[in-house]
This record gives structure tokens, sequence and C-alpha cells, in this order.
């Protein structure tokens, strides 16, 4: 059984709460990982990637059928192998969820233009059912 | 509910929230999210009343319904504070 889940993301939402909130923002929502992945060779963040990278935790959550769960942002971390392709690194309370809805495969997608970005998740539901 | 801390939570929201809607048109009661804030939106109203009120919303209270109304965003930050029956 499949689940999906979308978001989208306006950029300049992103860029305002990194000028607003900086480091408090950037520390909470998003992993080291995401972090290192989305700095532009000046160390700046690139919003635009932080945009698809938040429209995917909560697409993800939404796949994952998390309602009023407690999933914190950092608990489902979005990151990209070396061919730049992104993939779902769940932690914490976001992995135990998915183990509870017997979630066992996942898979994302991100885009962004103009002033959005926005992402796909896909969630497979094993034979061993959970809640 | 504490007026004044119902309008420093009504001020917040109205600076991060991004409602679709003028908030003082809302009411306690209304659903933020109904009324336009976005999940990302709600990030940034988090960590405005973290530095309103001084205090910290930990893990358990990261879910949509604490951020769902004025009423419920009070309720929250009067247990954070150590209140209790309010």
């Amino acid at each position: 059984m499949l689940s999906v889940g979308i978001d989208l993301v306006e950029i300049a939402a992103v860029t305002e709460s990194v000028a607003v909130h900086a480091e408090r923002y950037l520390e909470r929502v998003y992993t080291p990982r995401e972090l290192d992945e989305c700095r532009t060779p000046d160390g700046a963040v690139d919003a635009r990637r932080l945009a698809a990278r938040f429209a995917a935790k909560e697409a993800a959550f939404k796949a994952l059928g998390g309602g009023d769960d407690a999933i914190p942002w950092q608990s489902i971390g979005v990151h990209s192998d070396r061919s730049g392709s992104p993939s779902l690194d769940l932690t914490g309370a976001a992995a135990a969820l998915a183990t509870a809805r017997g979630i066992d495969e996942l898979a994302v997608s991100l885009t962004h233009e103009g002033p959005y970005a926005a992402a796909v998740v896909v969630a497979r539901r094993g034979r061993r059912n959970g809640r | 509910m504490d007026a004044d801390r119902a309008a420093v939570i009504r001020g917040v929201i109205g600076e991060f929230g991004r409602l679709s809607v003028d908030v003082d048109t809302i009411t306690d009661s209304t659903d933020l999210f109904g009324a336009g804030m976005t999940s990302h939106a709600s990030v940034n109203v988090m960590l405005a009343l973290e530095d309103a009120f001084d205090l910290e919303f930990p893990d358990r209270m990261l879910i949509r319904s604490v951020f769902e109304s004025i009423d419920a965003i009070a309720a929250a930050i009067a247990e954070l504070s150590g209140e209790h029956g309010g």
C-alpha cells in the first residue's frame, strides 16, 4: 500500500526566517548534514535548497500519516548522494512513527522554480502493517 | 486566560504567522492553520514565542494542536511556565 505527501514552501519565507532567527532557526529545523549540503562556497545558506528540504520534511510527515504526532523537524533528514539525488533519513520520533505505521520504503523528489520550492514523498507500507 | 499573554501571542502571530486574514479579525479560538498559517510560518511563530516568553518548546510540544489557536498556544505557555488549572 502506498501513501503520498506533498508540500510547497515560499523561498522568501525561508530567507526571512534566516534573516530574523538566524542560527536558532537553522539548528532547530535542519540537520548538520543538511546545512552542510545547503551552504554555498562562501559559507552562506542557499534558501532555495533549504526551502525544498523543509517542503520534503512536511511532505514526509504527511506521507507518514503524522497527524498530531510530535515529530521534530530534525528527525526527518533530507540528504543528497554524490549524484545529487535526494533521499530521506529518518531518526528518532520519525523513524519510530514509520515503524509503527509499517512503512518500509520512502522516496522523495524535490524541485524549486521562481519563488517556490516543493517536494513529494511516497511511502510504501509493507506486508507487516503497523497501526 | 491572561489578557496580556494573549495580546503578546496575537502580536507574534500578526508578525510571523503570515495569516491570509488580519490578525485582529480572528478570535482566540480561531484555527490558525485554517486562517492561512503554513507549517513553515508556525516555526517562526514558535521561535518568536520563545523569545517573547523566554522559554523553549520541548520536542513533545512540536505538534500541530499546540499551535492551532491563540488559546492552545496560551495553554502550552502556561504549562511551560509551571502554571496549573489555568
